[in-house]
């Protein structure tokens, strides 16, 4: 039985609607799968490798959705057009699924121990006493720590990575052959995502499971699978063993696809550069009330004491995990959130000045937001967004400004003839261009880049970093560079401060933290995201 | 125009029933807009001794007719008619009565049953009441217009205010609102019109300090939304001024829900008249009222062509509006799949 495949597909399509206007998401796929083996697929966003995952266990929403033609074979039943009652007995039974946000995975309404249980009871019939034993293994097994006492407990009181711990423990209820992983680290922390793959390939190996892994991020494959799929555009254009892929590859997207890291350092910059941004123990405590009278009874000290000096040119890179303030301080240093301490910009007091006295000012720094689909405004046309600087401002003639517009635009690699369009036409990355064309076009000298990378597919964030780096030269532009993807920030920055509860926890040059991190938090951040190990991070230094 | 309303008005004009609803109402509404060239008791167009005359535009005495009076003619007298026929012709209106006129002569007779001569028959006081429905069809509609643009510019800005400044002005103006909406708007009616003779404005005016808030929860919780964008921070970040961010990059969100509202709003604004003046508390005497043409089929039982009439043309007209206002709610509802 060994050698047979466990799943095998064959020749399948995916389309949405019907006719002529049909959109073809996956076009004659085929792939195996062998007991015990991982298969990663991977591809940018709208590739159609979540659509294929999908598919396999029947769930898309027919029949707006349907297959023109191929066969999905589990253990040698059609699964394509199966009856639902024996689709009912693979799902969750035979094949389980782990999904990628653990936020909206869970039912907020259900202690973990009833939605554990649930699957248990559905397909072994065991009682509800049963259960509860099975289940409390299970969570063991996952790492739940103090297992026991976290049966009662609502998925709100666990943190991300616990949560996704509670989805795998389902999935494994039934020790199923199959184990369907759709993106399952991409909403967590690095050093928690290491610890997440950790545990997929013990348990693999423990029940002896076949896994299909979806991932957009190569450095997940070339980890944890034996063998990997390309997917673009519908296609799988190349599959083959991991080592062979990522050694030969064949196909032009492959190729593109693995040069695609964000490479390069930044230029030398000069030490000696002017002074243009010096922050002197920011804080910033959001206040927690209780009672009738709302008093105050402590603070949630989103930043705490951070003091940090950016010259003309340099790129300080601002890292660490979510909840640890970085994007905070970067509200609150361009006075969008309010806070505590000293802020010099240019050898000016920000803080002592009123919002109307800092008008002026602002044309001088700017910000780019993470989501480029939130961060324009849907209603506004591309030269309306760029122009509206100007506008604010009141800088040049209309004739001038609408030539500073096709300027900008030119140097953020975006035709100029785009300024009457939306931003729903664009792709991700596009729009991030946008969002700097807009930030570019007042001539700043301070930039906050707040993750302007880390909603975009790979191959368009090392272009981004690319045009970064490209106009900080040429503009002797200062960046503050927030991010938690530690290959980006070694990709931009001269300086590097690691934050974590608010607090700077280690600071140098970016050669000194990469090459030497002191802190034991900083060393785990850096195994975690360069060689996603989980070092000495179960216990202690990194709560999951 | 965008994509998005290009879908919209394709989904609004897929509404059978909002499609005939709103023609249906347009029509009606236009017509009455034209009411006096409708029902009048001054001719439109008189031609007399070769030259022509329009007593709707300038009003002209009565010896410019050959008449004895230097006063203002009035030509509805069988003398006056005869006098002008004699020399020229005269063209009516389709119906020669306006909402005030007092029949004459033999057809002097309140409460006469529907007849060629007066379709809807006369009310109480001898007069046509078709004639008076129209105008007061009219008055009705733009009554509920006026307060429905009104009260919603109102809402909206405070809404705004609250949801966009959030903290203490938020809530003042919440527990303000919440007093405020408390007063008991019907005898504070009463009490006004003992000593002032509410007319169309001011009765528009006092309904106003009422109504406004009717979209400021809705507007409210949009702007509290709106205000955490990432576009508006960035807006901020620009150097907006608030006023400007408020308008252009969180009020366009705001309006798709306020829309939706509007054709529900209209149809209460429209019964608020009504109700107002059924009662007594509204409009002057002798003013064409839906409402008043209410009061007198219930004071005239006897009569029931009033009751008849008051009733089908309200409810046809607020179910016409329900009908629009479920169609612009389809249409902009995004979860809405297109057949």
């Amino acid at each position: 039985m060994t050698d047979t495949a466990l799943l095998e597909v064959k020749n399948l399509s995916v389309n949405f609607g019907t006719g002529d206007d049909a959109v073809r998401a996956v076009k004659n796929v085929s792939f195996d799968i062998k007991r015990g083996e991982t298969l990663a697929v991977v591809g940018e966003s709208g590739s159609g490798k979540s659509v294929t995952a999908l598919s396999i266990l029947q769930l898309l929403p027919y029949p707006m959705a349907n297959h023109p033609n191929g066969s999905i074979r589990f253990q040698g039943r059609e699964l394509v057009g199966a009856p639902p009652r024996d689709l009912l007995d693979v799902r969750g039974n035979r094949i389980s699924m782990i999904f990628q946000e653990p936020m909206t995975s869970l039912n907020p309404l259900h202690t973990i121990e009833r939605q554990v249980n649930e699957v248990l009871i559905l397909h072994k019939g065991l009682t509800r006493s049963a259960a509860r034993k099975r289940t409390l293994e299970l969570l063991e097994q996952v790492g739940i720590p103090e297992a026991a006492t976290r049966l009662d407990a609502f998925p709100h009181q666990l943190s991300g990575g616990q949560r996704q711990r509670v989805m795998i423990a389902m999935a494994l209820a039934n020790e199923p052959d199959l184990l369907i992983a759709d993106e399952p680290t991409t909403a967590l922390d690095v050093t928690i995502q290491a610890q997440i793959l950790k545990l997929l390939k013990t348990l693999q190996a423990k029940y002896g499971m076949a896994l299909l892994f979806i991932t957009h991020d190569l450095g997940i494959v070339a980890k944890m699978a034996d063998r990997v799929c390309v997917m673009t555009k519908g296609l799988i254009v190349e599959q083959g063993p991991v080592a062979q892929v990522f050694d030969k590859p064949q196909h032009s997207y492959t190729q593109h696809l693995l040069s695609a890291e964000p490479k390069g350092r930044p230029a030398p910059v000069d030490p000696a550069a002017p002074e243009i941004l010096a922050l002197d123990d920011v804080k910033v405590h959001f206040p927690i009330k209780r009672g009738v009278l709302r008093r105050t009874v402590g603070y949630i000290k989103a930043v705490d004491g951070v003091s940090l000096t950016l010259r003309e040119g340099h790129t300080i890179g601002l890292v660490g995990e979510s909840g640890s303030g970085k994007t905070t301080l970067g509200l609150a240093l361009l006075r969008l959130e309010g806070s505590k301490g000293g802020i010099q910009f240019d050898k000016q007091d920000l803080q002592a000045l009123s919002q109307r006295e800092l008008r002026p000012l602002r044309r001088q720094m700017q910000i780019v937001f993470q989501d480029p689909f939130s961060s324009l405004s849907p209603r506004m046309s591309v030269g309306e967004i760029v122009g509206e600087g100007l506008q604010v401002h009141r800088i040049g003639s209309e004739a001038e400004r609408s030539r500073m517009i096709d300027q900008v635009l030119n140097e953020v690699g975006l035709d100029p003839a785009a300024r009457e369009r939306y931003p729903h036409e664009f792709s991700g990355g596009q729009r991030q261009r946008i969002a700097i064309a807009r930030a570019l076009v007042l001539k700043p000298r301070l930039i906050v880049l707040d993750e302007p990378t880390s909603a975009l597919d790979m191959s368009v964030q090392a272009q981004i970093v690319d045009l970064l780096r490209d106009l900080q030269t040429r503009h002797k532009l200062a960046y503050l560079f927030i991010s938690h993807d530690l290959k980006v920030v070694r990709a931009l920055a001269d300086e590097v401060l690691v934050l974590r509860h608010g607090k700077v926890v280690e600071r140098g040059s970016a050669q000194q933290i990469f090459e030497r991190p002191q802190t034991p938090y900083t060393q785990a951040l850096i195994a975690a995201a360069f060689n996603l190990e989980a070092i000495g991070a179960d216990k202690g230094a990194v709560a999951t | 125009m965008t994509p998005l309303n290009r879908r919209r008005l394709a989904a609004f004009r897929s509404s059978k029933r909002g499609m005939y609803s709103l023609a249906v109402f347009s029509v009606l509404f236009f017509l009455s807009l034209f009411a006096e060239l409708l029902a009048n008791d001054k001719p439109i167009l008189i031609y007399y001794d070769g030259g022509f005359y329009s007593p709707m535009m300038r009003d002209y005495p009565e010896t410019t007719f050959g008449g004895d009076f230097p006063t203002t003619t009035i030509y509805t007298d069988q003398e006056v008619q005869k006098l002008i026929e004699a020399k020229g012709w005269i063209l009516w209106p389709p119906i020669p009565y306006s909402y005030n006129t007092v029949l004459k002569g033999e057809d002097r007779k309140a409460l006469q049953p529907p007849s060629w001569r007066h379709p809807l028959g006369t009310d109480d006081q001898a007069r046509d009441v078709l004639a008076r429905l129209i105008y007061g069809f009219r008055i009705s509609v733009l009554f509920g217009l006026a307060l429905t643009l009104l009260s919603s510019i109102v809402g909206i800005v405070a809404g705004a205010i609250q949801g966009y400044f959030g903290g203490l002005t938020d809530l003042s103006i919440q527990r303000f609102m919440e007093i405020w909406s408390s007063m008991p708007t019907l005898y504070l009616l009463i009490i006004l019109a003992s000593f002032i003779q509410p007319g169309f404005w001011v009765l528009l005016g006092i309904m106003l300090l009422f109504s406004w808030m009717a979209l400021v929860g809705l507007v409210r919780a949009e702007f509290l939304r709106g205000r955490n964008f990432d576009y508006v921070r960035a807006a901020r970040a620009l150097g907006m001024m608030d006023a400007r961010i408020m308008f252009r990059h969180i009020l366009p969100n705001a309006m798709t829900a306020s829309l939706t509202y509007l054709p529900f709003i209209l149809a209460g604004s429209v019964t608020t008249l009504t109700s107002l003046d059924f009662l007594g508390f509204g409009l002057p005497v002798g003013s064409p009222s839906l409402g008043e043409l209410l009061l007198q089929g219930k004071n005239n039982l006897n009569a029931p062509w009033l009751a008849f009439t008051g009733f089908i043309i309200i409810a046809l007209m607020l179910s016409l509006l329900v009908f629009i206002g479920e169609a612009v709610r389809d249409a902009f509802n995004p979860r809405k799949v297109l057949v």
